[in-house]
């Protein structure tokens, strides 16, 4: 039984997560055509809702193509790498307490440390495939991950200062056990890690490893189908992981709001806060069967309604959970919690990657260098002496952190009026 | 100006390490060249040495071909060189043959040319707005430019029933009246246009990154442009205040009051600024114009027969992109001796070399974006 659990619980999340890729891919399209002003996909499905298994079914039966002069093994290779690292780092990921495959003692260095090998798969790539733009890409991508896991690492340090141990469920436990979600401790180093984590995944306004309009597509431009959908899953499964790490250190993991907080229902065991998910999701449920009988074809209609039904059915049992065992409602609700908070971190993601034009790479790098590696050693510092000062002198941490916020931001203000030379390429005269 | 980091970077990666520089060949099919230029770069690392620009990917024999029309079968063609801004080239052939005959357009229908040559010039900024935008990373502006845009179109075809390329005037005039409801169609549309523009500029003008991507980048001195023949927003955003539309009148321009929008520098930035600020210009042009729109005829009596005298004319007007000109040489035959364009993208081309040396890749993108080029007309 020990064993049987985990291993079920990695082929549910190999067999999930394409088309969660697949569908948080719908849903950033849907996005953007909201914030474009049009209405995304529409044709396959209602409202595009079978978009993504289309796509997939196209990727797959594309042309495997593998340029003459590439280098056969690692062009072959490099995908796999990308996509293997990225799926490696859900072992350790806790969706929920019941839910997580391993935990791991020193489970965020392990995520950390999985995903950031992932890289090889891209600079391999970029270098197998035997073309410049690819090569560009790779290289940017190799510099860029460089630069910027520090910064984000730096950030990460500042909440597990407060949480002082590197098991995920100890993180969370410990933003049950203090009272408060650690982004409210340190909300500088939540935005670190934020910024940190979009250059990562190599997102807009850092997607420059990909830069469409300069690379053509960086280091994936020779590739082709199938290979090319492994490197489109490890860039989406990568987003989740790092949405994932920003939730379980920054966002209180599984934990539901105010989640130390308890008012039970008057002579029951049930807490009130706990039926927020079902009603939240009864609501989806209601807006889909509104919506349902004004689809303009009959299969959409049907299609639409199958997906309230849907709705209805994560509502009953998250409802159900509530009459269940503590442990049963904790995993339930838990992973409901988790993947609500994913998916608000990567709205923000999206939201970025519309909003803002493109860094340049000299830019992009004395971002990194010259801002927010300063700003996150400084936020640490700050941090790590409010921790002390609570500890030393008995004062409240919120008084301190708030102190400590305080302080960080002047230093951020400095660093950035300081950053304000002209941005223009130093021309080197006389070349 | 020389920064001591760049210039030992450039040094050790070249002189020192003995490494070599690389050949990147962008287009002619590349996401952001605006068609199908082709251009060579020399890069070392990321960092420009050299560029070189090869066009002809579009050449169609424009001028060749009108050799063998007669003057009016002739006027569709010309439509099809900067086909984002149709209208504008169609007003420069019809005032070139007309300056030929001798003829002139009554003033009715000079300024029916004048608004829908200016909401083109909007139309046309709006596709370059949207499009150097993307070229820059910013994905959602040119969604907004389209839907303007499409505004405009809706005007055309409702005047001439085309789209993008319009035909829409005629040597001597025009052909069609104006429909019913159009001054309130270009009302509506100007009415509406200025909060629009501010919402482009909310999403750009300020923006840090946009103004780190485009400050600074693709700097062109007006002595540079002067000498290489620039013209229109590329000229002025490099301090020259130089429009035809001001200094050799044509249409009904002498009319209306604008201002025409110059900056310092001559950057990306500035070229984006003087292009919106012309956006604004353009719109108030609409506006008075359709103040008043004088009744008569629309079209100059000049026969069904064109046989303009011996001889050949140079007239140009001030296209979105720049100067348009036509030279056109008679033999006193119907049909012309020889036709030829001298069109602002490429001209305005020429200057690419000297904006994109010693910038970076992605500096490349923005530079071909800000030069807003169109290759139908380039090739011709």
């Amino acid at each position: 039984m020990r064993l049987v659990l985990p291993v079920l619980y990695a082929v549910v999340i190999v067999a999930v997560l394409p088309l969660l890729a697949g569908y948080i891919v719908l849903m950033e399209r849907k996005v953007m055509a909201d914030m474009q002003a049009r209405l995304g996909p529409m044709r396959v499905g209602p409202h595009g809702l079978l978009q993504p298994i289309a796509d997939a079914v196209k990727l797959l039966l594309k042309e495997d193509i593998i340029p003459e002069k590439a280098d056969r093994l690692l062009f072959w290779l490099a995908p796999l790498v990308s996509v293997t690292m990225a799926l490696l780092a859900y072992a350790a990921l806790p969706i929920g307490p019941a839910f997580q495959i391993a935990d791991l003692n020193i489970g965020l260095l392990f995520i950390l440390a999985v995903s950031s090998l992932g890289i090889y798969g891209i600079v391999l790539g970029g270098w197998a495939s035997n073309s410049h733009y690819s090569l560009l890409g790779a290289l940017r991508s190799a510099a860029q991950l460089v630069s910027y896991e520090t910064a984000a690492g730096l950030g990460l340090i500042s909440a597990l200062l407060l949480a002082g141990s590197l098991s995920m469920r100890d993180i969370v436990m410990a933003q049950y056990d203090q009272g408060m979600w650690f982004i409210f401790y340190v909300p500088i180093g939540f935005f670190i890690y934020m910024v940190g984590s979009i250059a990562e995944t190599n997102r807009a306004p850092f997607d420059l490893p990909e830069a469409e309009s300069e690379l053509v597509a960086g280091y994936m431009t020779e590739y082709s189908g199938f290979r090319w959908s492994l490197y489109f899953l490890a860039e989406y499964a990568n987003m989740i992981i790092v949405a994932g790490i920003a939730t379980t250190l920054f966002l209180g993991g599984w934990l539901r709001p105010f989640a130390s907080y308890h008012d039970h229902l008057p002579g029951t065991p049930i807490e009130l806060l706990d039926a927020l998910p079902s009603l939240l999701v009864l609501g989806v449920a209601v807006y889909c069967f509104f919506l349902a009988p004004k689809q303009p074809v009959k299969i959409q209609k049907l299609v639409m309604a199958l997906v309230g039904g849907l709705c209805l059915a994560i509502a009953a049992t998250l409802a159900g959970a509530l009459f269940a065992s503590p442990a049963v409602l904790q995993g339930v609700h838990g992973a409901f919690w988790f993947m609500a908070k994913v998916f608000a971190y990567l709205y923000c993601f999206l939201w970025f990657r519309f909003t803002f034009p493109r860094y340049r790479f000299d830019q992009l790098m004395r971002l990194g260098w010259r801002f927010l590696i300063p700003l996150a050693l400084v936020n640490l510092i700050t941090m790590a002496t409010a921790l002390l000062i609570s500890r030393e002198w008995g004062w409240s941490l919120r008084i301190t952190s708030v102190l400590a916020i305080v302080v960080t931001l002047a230093v951020a203000m400095w660093l950035a009026k300081n950053d304000q030379v002209d941005s223009a390429v130093p021309v080197a005269e006389g070349e | 100006m020389s920064d001591p980091r760049t210039t030992e970077l450039t040094n050790v990666s070249t002189t020192v390490l003995g490494a070599d520089e690389i050949i990147l060949n962008m287009g002619p099919q590349h996401p952001s060249t605006h068609g199908v230029l082709r251009v060579k770069l020399k890069l070392d690392g990321e960092r420009v040495v050299d560029s070189e620009c090869i066009i002809g990917y579009l050449h169609r024999g424009v001028e060749k071909i009108a050799e063998h029309r007669s003057y009016q079968q002739f006027a569709p063609y010309v439509d099809r060189m900067d086909y984002v801004a149709a209208v504008s080239n169609g007003l420069g052939y019809c005032e070139a043959v007309e300056k030929l005959l001798g003829a002139e357009a009554p003033l009715r229908a000079r300024v029916v040319r004048t608004i829908l040559t200016e909401l083109q010039r909007i139309a046309s900024h709006l596709l370059w707005l949207g499009t150097h935008a993307l070229d820059i990373g910013a994905l959602t502006p040119v969604f907004y430019c389209f839907r303007e845009r499409e505004e405009i179109l809706k005007i055309f075809e409702k005047y001439c029933g085309a789209r993008l390329t319009t035909h829409a005037f005629r040597i001597g005039g025009l052909q069609y009246e104006t429909y019913d409801g159009f001054e309130q169609d270009v009302k509506r549309f100007c009415d509406d246009f200025t909060h629009r523009i501010d919402e482009y500029e909310t999403l750009l003008t300020e923006n840090r990154i946009w103004v780190g991507r485009t400050k600074g980048v693709g700097i062109l001195s007006a002595a540079d442009a002067i000498a290489l023949g620039v013209t229109g927003p590329v000229l002025r955003a490099s301090g020259v205040k130089w429009d035809l539309r001001k200094a050799m009148p044509y249409a009904a321009y002498d009319q209306y009051k604008f201002e025409i929008p110059t900056r310092e520098t001559g950057d990306t930035y500035d070229r984006y600024v003087v292009r919106m600020e012309e956006m604004r210009q353009s719109r108030l042009i609409c506006l008075q114009a359709i103040e008043n729109i004088p009744a008569g005829p629309i079209m100059a009596r000049i026969g069904k027969v064109l046989k303009p005298p011996p001889g050949e004319v140079y007239h140009s007007i001030e296209a979105p992109k720049g100067e348009l000109g036509y030279y056109i040489v008679s033999d006193g035959t119907t049909q012309p001796y020889r036709v030829r364009v001298r069109p602002p993208s490429f001209i305005n081309l020429q200057a690419f070399d000297k904006m994109a040396r010693g910038s970076l890749v992605a500096d490349v993108v923005a530079i071909i974006g800000t030069i807003d080029i169109v290759l139908g007309e380039v090739d011709r």
